[in-house]
C-alpha cells in the first residue's frame, strides 16, 4: 500500500469473526424462480435478495511479527480469499480485519503487467503497485535486471517474452521489495530448474526480510521450507491453527514432514 | 499513513464472545475511510501519473506521429463539422469554426469523464481484484488521462484563434478556474458513474446513449444565440453540460462572460461532490466485490 510506513510500530494482522460474502448477481434469476416455486403464497420476487456465496466465515486470526504461516486446504476452501482479506482488497462483510504494515501481495504474477510496454517499464509499474517509490525502484532496477538474466530483452515490449521470461521478471520485482507483510499464493513454477534454485534463494531472503509471511500452497516441500505454523481452512472456516507438522498431519492423514526427512 | 484497516459493518459486540484484543476502528462506511481512500490515492500520484501517460502513449504505439494524432483527428473533425453545420445554419466560417472546435474540445473532456467513468472499475477488474489500492487511484488516472487529451486538443484551439483572430481579452484567464471546475466535476462524475455502473451493468450502455443525446442537446455544432427566438431553445438550459461548455468557451473565444452559467456550475459542483462522496463512503468497500 503506501510506502510511508515510518511510525507504524509493528506489522500485525488482527481478524475477528470476519466473513466474506460474495453477491452473485448473475444467478439472480435462478434464485427468483426458486423463490417463486419454493414458497407459494409467500413474498414473490423480492428483488432485494441476491444469492450469496459465503467464501469465509467466523475467521479469527491474530498474526504478529515473525509469524510464518502456511495456508492449507482443498481447492475452494477459501485460501485465496483469506489472503485477499489480509491484503485489504476485500473488506469483511461482517466482523473486522485490521492489517497494519506494508503489504506485498503476490497472487498472480501476470496482473499489473502490460504486454505493450518494455520489461523495464513493467518493473517500475509493478514496484509502484507494490508500494515502492519511483526512487526505490530505480535503485533496484540493476539488481532485478541481473537476477532476471534478460539482458537487452528488458527494453523490448513484454509481449515478446515467453511465459518463463515473464515469470522471471515478475519474480525479480517481487523478490526485490521490502514488505512487512508478505502474502504468497501458489503458482510459482513454470521456470527452469536452474533459475528456480536461484529464485528459491531470493524467495527465502525475501521471507527473512518480511515481518509476517502467509503462504498458500499445495507443495509440502515449499511449506516445510518457509513456514512453521499452519492454518487449515475448510469450507471457508478455520478447521485448525497450530504448528505446521501437526496441522499437516491432520490435514493429510500422515506425517508429511517426516516423509520429507525433516 | 492510515493503517489499512478493514472492518465489517456489523460489529459482533452483542454476543460477548467477541475478541477484545481488536481495537475499535472506523467501519467500512465511514467518512474517515472515504477521505482516506481519496488521500491515499492522491499520494500515489507518481503511479497514476505514469499509468495515465502510458495509456496515451500506448494508444499510439508504433505510429509515426504518436499522440499528435489526438490533435490531428480533433482538428479534422472540428473543421469538417464547422464547415458542414456552418453552411447548414448560414454561419460565417471565421467565427463558427473556432466556436465548434472549442465546443468539441470541452465536450470531449466531459464525455470522456462520464463515458469512461462508467467503465473505470469494470475495466480495471484485474488490478482491483489482485492488487490492493485505493479505488480513487483509478479515478485520478482516468481524469488525468482526459486532461492530457484536453491539452493535446488545445493545440487546435490555439491554431484556430491564430488563423481566425477572436476578440480575446484578459477574460481568457477565466479559462483556468473554469477548467479547474471541469476537472473537479469530472472527478465526481467518474466516481459516481463508476460505482453505480459496477453494481448495475445496464448503466454503461444507458450512459453511452445518453451522452450521444447530450451532444446534440448541447450548443456545440449549433449556436444557442441564433436559436434564441425559438421558445423551445430555452429548454437547453436544463442540460447541465451546456453550462460547463459555456463557462470555458466564453473566455476561450473572448465572448461576454455570462455569470449565470458559473452559478449553475457552482451549484452542480457542490451537489455532485456531496452525492459522490456519499456513494464513496457507502460503497467504496463493495467495489471489489462487485467487479
Amino acid at each position: 500500500m503506501s510506502a510511508v510506513t515510518e511510525g507504524t510500530p509493528e506489522p500485525r494482522i488482527d481478524i475477528a469473526d470476519a466473513a466474506v460474502d460474495f453477491p452473485i448477481f448473475d444467478a439472480k434469476t435462478r434464485s427468483l424462480k426458486k423463490a417463486v416455486l419454493g414458497r407459494a403464497g409467500g413474498r414473490i420476487g423480492t428483488d432485494s435478495k441476491v444469492p450469496i456465496i459465503e467464501a469465509l466465515r467466523d475467521i479469527t486470526l491474530t498474526l504478529r511479527r515473525g509469524d510464518r504461516v502456511a495456508l492449507v486446504g482443498h481447492n475452494g476452501a477459501g485460501k485465496s480469499t483469506l489472503l485477499r482479506l489480509m491484503s485489504g482488497i476485500y473488506e469483511p462483510t461482517r466482523g473486522r480485519a485490521i492489517v497494519q504494515g506494508k503489504v506485498a501481495p503476490v497472487f498472480d504474477l501476470a496482473v499489473g503487467m502490460d504486454p505493450e510496454i518494455s520489461g523495464l517499464d513493467n518493473i517500475l509499474i509493478r514496484g509502484l503497485f507494490l508500494g515502492m517509490t519511483r526512487k526505490q525502484m530505480e535503485a533496484r532496477v540493476d539488481d532485478i535486471a541481473s537476477f532476471t538474466e534478460l539482458g537487452d530483452y528488458l527494453s523490448m515490449p513484454l509481449r515478446t517474452y515467453s511465459t518463463g521470461m515473464r515469470i522471471r521478471l515478475a519474480l525479480g520485482v517481487v523478490t526485490s521489495i521490502d514488505p512487512e507483510i508478505l502474502l504468497l499464493d501458489e503458482g510459482i513454477g513454470a521456470v527452469d530448474a536452474e533459475f528456480l534454485a536461484k529464485a528459491r534463494k531470493r524467495l527465502f531472503e525475501l521471507v527473512e526480510r518480511s515481518g509476517i509471511l502467509v503462504f498458500a500452497s499445495h507443495s509440502d516441500e515449499f511449506l516445510a521450507d518457509l513456514c512453521d505454523t499452519a492454518v487449515w481452512l475448510e469450507h471457508g472456516t478455520v478447521r485448525e491453527h497450530g504448528p505446521l507438522r501437526e496441522v499437516l498431519q491432520h490435514y493429510k492423514g500422515r506425517d508429511v514432514l517426516a516423509e520429507l526427512g525433516r | 499513513m492510515a493503517p489499512p484497516v478493514t472492518t465489517g459493518e456489523h460489529r459482533t459486540d452483542g454476543g460477548g464472545s467477541s475478541a477484545p484484543v481488536v481495537p475499535d476502528v472506523p467501519g467500512p462506511r465511514s467518512w474517515q475511510r472515504a477521505f482516506g481512500d481519496l488521500g491515499q490515492g492522491w499520494r500515489q500520484r507518481s503511479l497514476w501519473g505514469y499509468l495515465g501517460w502510458q495509456d496515451i502513449k500506448q494508444r499510439y504505439r508504433r505510429s509515426v506521429l504518436g499522440p499528435l494524432w489526438i490533435s490531428i483527428s480533433m482538428g479534422v473533425i472540428a473543421t469538417a463539422m464547422g464547415i458542414l453545420y456552418g453552411a447548414l445554419f448560414g454561419e460565417p466560417i471565421a467565427t463558427f469554426l473556432p466556436y465548434v472546435a472549442t465546443g468539441l474540445l470541452i465536450w470531449n473532456f466531459v464525455n470522456g469523464c462520464i463515458l469512461e467513468g462508467s467503465e473505470v472499475f469494470i475495466a480495471n477488474e484485474g488490478l482491483i481484484r489482485f492488487l490492493p489500492a485505493p479505488i480513487s487511484l483509478h479515478i485520478y488516472r482516468l481524469v488525468w488521462r482526459q486532461m492530457l487529451f484536453f491539452v493535446h486538443n488545445l493545440v487546435i484551439w490555439l491554431l484556430l484563434v491564430i488563423i481566425f483572430p477572436q476578440p480575446l481579452s484578459a477574460s481568457v484567464l477565466l479559462a483556468v478556474p473554469a477548467f479547474v471546475l471541469l476537472v473537479l466535476n469530472g472527478l465526481w462524475a467518474a466516481m459516481l458513474c463508476g460505482i453505480i455502473a459496477t453494481r448495475f451493468r445496464d448503466i454503461p450502455p444507458i450512459i453511452a446513449s445518453l451522452t450521444q443525446l447530450l451532444f446534440f442537446m448541447t450548443p456545440i455544432v449549433w449556436s444557442y444565440e441564433r436559436l434564441r427566438t425559438n421558445p423551445l431553445a430555452a429548454y437547453v438550459e436544463l442540460n447541465p453540460v451546456m453550462h460547463f461548455v459555456e463557462i470555458l468557451r466564453q473566455p476561450l473565444l473572448g465572448q461576454d462572460i455570462i455569470w449565470r452559467h458559473w452559478v449553475i456550475v457552482g451549484v452542480i459542483t457542490v451537489v455532485g461532490c456531496a452525492v459522490s462522496l456519499l456513494a464513496l463512503r457507502n460503497y467504496r468497500a463493495r467495489v471489489a466485490y462487485w467487479v
